[in-house]
């Protein structure tokens, strides 16, 4: 490995690092310039559809964080009236396993990132704040047929020159 | 005449503490260090600043709950910490994994060794001064794999990824042909790095015969992984107890001959050739089939302990688990690979001037995560 000139390595180095300074940067500017992210993003608080939620607490109980706070009711016909749903975000660590455990695919996670609020009971959120809108995108963590609707990720791999195949 | 007269200089030991907030600790970690003028008398490592209690948090948690817990042990390797802990669980509770599932495990644990040894090589090269350049190439291709790796488990650090089982959900259609242009490309990245790096006059004389851990020494301190088998020690759990499926590819087990940092450098870059190697291995012989075998939600495991270890990027990384058939583990140790490590670094530094003190420490690639957990 040692060359026969000392000072040869650091040259080569050298070469290398100039060959890089004539190619286009692969960094972006990010608030203005998005990529998309993954379609299975676990991002920002979760979406929670009323109409398939039995309120069966699968997911308070596979939370490890004990986040999910439920409370029910009992109902007619031996159903559960959801009287009380709520996410503490700040105790979240987004690992998913509620959606994951939820038997009736009710609870989704979020497509959306930045999750920074100025206050902190801002990110405790209760029933009608976890409710499905228009201005929140559904990810496709555990949800197959929506992750198919989603955008591709961007990966480095492809913005990157096509010149090393 | 001049009278020649002996200057008599008394010197005292000076003791200088490296950290626990320093750039070259690579997280909160304190040496304590007894200088005499600038050589290295006596060192103390002090630990625990980042001690968050994983093993007894995971006694009150379900077998499921435990894993987002084991990402934010080695937070630079989580694939390889999930992989250890379900290899675990599923010994004691006799579980078989589905096929397709061991072929994408071994995926995911090559790429983050992968994307693990480009950190540490980036951040011993850091230490030794050749300050950001090296580090944001390896960065640039270690963002590629986080890619790939967000893609199937989506998130960026804390995967989350394996279950006991299996994996968490198949992979998506593009990540394959993703992949495959990965693991095409590598290769030429990493002579990249050769091309910048493996002759470089400076980084020879700074690491070359640095901080030599000989080969008995070693092997006494327990040490393992890249370490060990920098010191000459042809041993690798992959191969001296293969797990999951490693029995069935093709790799060898890179060495170094004296043990000094240079070697320690060179056995990570050649073991990221290694791992390209086994990917694609993988992917030709990647079955269809289940990802996840059915387990039960809340898992009971028969009463008894077992061990697993794997291969981490740092070394071996085993779980201790004791089960007393209720539905959280009852005692949960983790033999963490670069707690281990640690152990040899008095023994490296003695004799070593400061500026040598940070590189030897670099070039053990620790992770606080692990080591206080």
């Amino acid at each position: 490995m040692q060359s026969r000139f000392f000072g040869l390595g650091i040259a080569k180095g050298m070469a290398l690092t100039l060959k890089h300074l004539f190619r286009r940067p692969i960094t972006t500017q990010y608030p203005e310039e998005r990529l998309s992210t993954s379609r299975r993003i676990r991002g920002n608080e979760l979406i929670w559809n009323q109409v398939k939620c039995t309120g069966c607490a699968t997911c308070a109980k596979s939370c490890p964080q004990g986040a999910i706070e439920i409370v029910t009711l009992r109902g007619e016909e031996n159903k559960y009236i959801v009287e009380k749903f709520g996410v503490d975000s700040g105790y979240c660590i987004f690992c998913g396993l509620c959606v994951e455990a939820c038997p009736y695919d009710a609870l989704y996670l979020s497509y959306d990132y930045e999750l920074a609020r100025y206050r902190r009971r801002e990110l405790v959120k209760d029933k009608e704040a976890l409710l499905a809108s228009p201005s929140k995108r559904v990810s496709g963590y555990y949800q197959p047929e929506i992750e198919q609707t989603l955008p591709r990720q961007t990966l480095l791999l492809d913005r990157e020159k096509e010149e090393r195949e | 005449m001049a009278v020649k007269t002996e200057l008599k200089l008394k010197t005292e030991p000076f003791v200088l503490n490296i950290g626990p907030v320093h750039p070259s600790t690579h997280g909160v970690f304190r040496m304590r260090a007894t200088l005499d003028g600038e050589v290295l008398i006596d060192l103390e490592p002090v630990f625990g600043y980042l001690h968050r209690g994983i093993e007894k948090l995971a006694e009150g948690r379900t077998y499921t709950q435990v894993i987002p817990l084991t990402d934010r042990l080695d937070y630079l390797a989580s694939m390889s910490n999930n992989l250890a802990y379900v290899m675990a669980v599923e010994k004691l509770a006799g579980i078989t994994v589905p096929e397709r599932a061991e072929y994408l495990r071994v995926i995911m644990a090559e790429l983050q060794r992968i994307a693990s040894h480009l950190i540490a090589v980036g951040a011993f090269l850091n230490d030794c001064g050749a300050f950001m350049t090296p580090i944001l190439y390896m960065i640039r291709e270690r963002e590629k794999i986080l890619d790939l790796l967000e893609m199937v488990s989506g998130q960026r650090l804390t995967y989350n990824y394996m279950r006991v089982g299996g994996v968490s959900q198949d992979i998506p259609g593009e990540f394959l042909p993703a992949l495959r242009k990965f693991v095409q490309r590598m290769p030429s990245y990493i002579d990249e790095y050769d091309q910048l790096l493996a002759e470089n006059e400076i980084l020879l004389a700074r690491s070359k015969g640095v901080g030599i851990l000989p080969k008995d020494m070693a092997i006494n301190a327990s040490a393992s992984g890249p370490v060990l088998r920098a010191s000459g020690v042809k041993w690798d759990i992959r191969k001296a107890d293969p797990y999951s499926v490693y029995d069935r590819f093709q790799f060898d087990i890179p060495t170094g001959s004296v043990g000094d940092c240079y070697d320690r450098y060179r056995v990570r870059v050649q073991e990221m050739r290694q791992s390209v190697r086994i990917i694609k291995q993988v992917m030709e012989g990647l079955p269809e089939g289940e990802v996840k075998a059915e387990v039960a939600h809340f898992l009971r495991l028969p009463v008894g302990e077992t061990y697993a270890h794997i291969e981490s990027p740092r070394g071996e990384l085993g779980f201790y688990l004791v089960s007393d058939n209720s539905i959280a583990p009852y005692r949960l140790h983790i033999r963490a690979p670069s707690l281990i490590n640690l152990t040899a670094l008095r023994d490296m530094t003695l004799g070593w001037k400061v500026a040598d003190v940070i590189i030897i420490f670099g070039s053990i690639d620790i992770n606080m995560g692990e080591v206080d957990r």
